[in-house]
């Protein structure tokens, strides 16, 4: 599409979707917003980018093929679950680290959720753009 | 404990990320086939559990049922995961020989155990949204092998596949969406004694039609078969092998598994209804199979007639009624995706599945011809094969019910069974090819020969050992079909609480 107004708003907005996204997915764990919403705005940059511009040079600007970023999502997810493994809990039961904890003050929590969740997004993202890809490109 | 219901769901899960990223290189493949074999060791130790146990549960997250995901595997599940591990190997290996380097690179072997793990998520899933997430699964990567490499012919298959299997889906979401509100729960066991406190039971009996409805279309009952005919001849025969096996029957497996732990409180109306969808089912299947002239339509058309037995056995709702349709799910999914199997090799050597096109296969490559009467007349019910258990139990399931009509129909749509696979015969394998082609095994590689017929001679192993000792089977589907009919085992594994 030759439209001015949409190239121009686009550079802008695709930026600020995929930091929207990275948003959302961290707000995730305690408040709306996760891996899967965050994935599909994520998506919905690079989209907006395809139709504005084309989906040749998205793809280039994506540099790697969305559906390899699918598959890695998807093992990043399941090795997230498999952590539990290591202390003999059920399959995807949440493991947390606090960092720098000192008495009565939790430090920086970190958890295999959040992994969880990032591998979601990754899948999420990926799959849909392997599907508009697949589409835009074809016709 | 709870690993032994993961590993069905994540092996494969695993191997499919390791199979697409080496899907340049031919370890891809051996990845792909290294993971079935393991998904089949896991399916194996976990049906031993199983048999010890009885019925066994997982709580993931470890949030306590009914609140978080459960998975269960009780007869019915722990069997249907080993025979989709089965299938699955077989797929895998004949793959090898089949499938061209082309659409490994586009992630065949990947889509493929995506497949499988959607399948074992779905047979072991002991909650109702959860099995909708993997009916999805399901869908997706079914879709993605059934368009993959992208002919015309696919594309118009496929469409009609999703388009048809999305209007399924939305009617078992909203299903879910009523049940939810009236219940609060769609934990399985849990519900199970939640729809009993249902005041408005005819609003229930409504949301039963409805997954009625919605499983009928996955399991291609009468009248929603339609797009299993249109669809199973287009993609690479390991695809419709596989496909043909085990996609049907995870439909028929959600019926089962609803219609007997939740869904029980109205038997004369629902299964009444289901009786009759059976009986045109069988009909409809068999007769579309008897105008066909397509190797791989005529078997496609098959499958439809004999959902139909399945779903009778389920809908006499008696104890030998469940035993022949569990029974027969298993023998049905050996068969079923063997004969694909031998189209398969019957369209590499003699060039076609058309049956005008094709013949001198008895002649030339006997073994084939041999391989292909074992799945052929099983399916069709000739003693001493698995089919002939399958129909026997079924048949005196309904006679026992007095229900002499459908005794009969069951028994002409045997017959008819034998007709079409006659036909197959009579043209593919006994007359001499209409071109003079010599389609002889001998002249396909080595390596690949092997890949070709070690599944096909398996299957055919397998169908033979199960008509000739069908006793323990017999057995487990009756302690299956108990299972069924009294839930109490299953609810309180889950739940962990007497009811």
């Amino acid at each position: 599409m030759n439209s001015l107004i949409l190239t121009t708003a686009t550079r802008l907005l695709v930026a600020l979707l995929l930091v929207f996204s990275i948003y959302a997915l961290l707000r995730g764990h305690n408040l709306p917003g996760g891996g899967f919403i965050g994935g599909l705005i994520g998506a919905t940059g690079f989209i907006l980018y395809i139709v504005a511009t084309s989906a040749a040079e998205a793809r280039a600007a994506l540099r790697v093929d969305p559906a390899s970023v699918a598959m890695v999502g998807v093992g990043v997810a399941a090795l997230a679950g498999l952590m539990s493994a290591f202390v003999g809990q059920p399959f995807m039961t949440g493991q947390w680290l606090f960092l720098f904890a000192e008495p009565g003050e939790k430090g920086l929590p970190l958890s295999s959720v959040l992994v969880f969740d990032i591998g979601v997004y990754l899948a999420v993202f990926g799959g849909i753009l392997t599907l508009v890809f697949a589409l835009e490109e074809e016709i | 404990m709870s690993w032994l219901l993961v590993n069905p769901i994540l092996i494969p899960l695993l191997t499919a990320v390791l199979a697409y990223m080496f899907r340049f290189n031919p370890a891809g493949r051996w990845i792909s086939v290294a993971g079935t074999v393991a998904l089949l060791l896991a399916s194996v130790l976990m049906m031993a559990e199983v048999l010890e146990h009885g019925v066994i549960a997982a709580q993931m997250s470890n949030w306590q049922a009914p609140f978080g995901i459960t998975l269960v595997a009780d007869y019915l599940g722990a069997v249907m995961v080993v025979i989709t591990a089965i299938t699955g190997l077989a797929t895998v290996i004949y793959s090898l020989a089949e499938i061209p380097e082309r659409l490994e690179r586009l992630g065949f072997h990947a889509l493929l155990q995506v497949l499988m793990a959607a399948v074992c998520g779905a047979f072991l899933t002991g909650d109702l949204f959860n099995l909708y997430v993997w009916f999805e699964v399901m869908l997706i990567s079914s879709f993605g092998l059934l368009v993959l490499g992208g002919s015309k012919e696919q594309l118009d298959g496929g469409i009609k596949y999703v388009t048809l299997n999305l209007v399924s889906t939305i009617m078992f979401l909203s299903g879910i969406g009523l049940l939810y509100g009236v219940t609060g729960t769609l934990n399985m066991a849990d519900l199970h004694l939640a729809v009993r406190e249902v005041e408005n039971q005819g609003l229930l009996t409504t949301i039963a039609v409805m997954f009625l409805v919605a499983f009928g279309v996955k399991a291609a009952l009468f009248p929603l078969f339609f797009w299993l005919p249109a669809s199973y001849h287009t993609p690479p025969v390991a695809v419709s092998a596989i496909f043909a096996g085990l996609l049907t029957k995870v439909g028929v497996y959600a019926m089962i598994r609803t219609f007997t732990l939740i869904f029980d409180h109205d038997v004369g109306y629902t299964h009444q209804i289901m009786l009759w969808l059976a009986v045109l089912t069988m009909v409809t299947g068999v007769l579309g199979a008897a105008a066909m002239n397509d190797f791989r339509r005529i078997l496609s058309f098959h499958i439809i007639s004999q959902i139909g037995y399945m779903i009778l056995g389920l809908a006499l709702f008696t104890p030998l009624g469940l035993v022949g349709a569990v029974f027969y799910l298993v023998h049905h999914i050996i068969v079923k995706a063997n004969l694909f199997f031998v189209a398969g090799v019957a369209k590499r050597i003699a060039g076609s599945t058309d049956l005008a096109r094709i013949g001198g296969l008895y002649a030339h490559a006997p073994l084939l011809a041999f391989l292909f009467l074992i799945p052929a007349f099983s399916l069709a019910g000739f003693p001493p094969l698995s089919g002939f258990w399958a129909k026997y139990v079924l048949v005196k399931a309904a006679l026992d019910l007095q229900m002499w009509f459908v005794a009969g129909v069951s028994l002409a749509v045997g017959l008819l069974t034998i007709y079409s696979m006659t036909k197959i015969w009579g043209a593919a394998f006994w007359p001499a090819h209409p071109e003079g082609k010599r389609p002889r095994l001998g002249d396909v590689p080595v390596g690949e020969r092997l890949a070709l017929m070690l599944p096909i001679i398996g299957l055919a192993l397998l169908t033979c050992i199960i008509g000739l000792f069908p006793e323990p089977f017999v057995q487990f589907a009756e302690t299956s079909a108990a299972q069924l009919l009294d839930s109490t085992d299953y609810v309180t594994t889950v739940l962990g609480v007497q009811p």
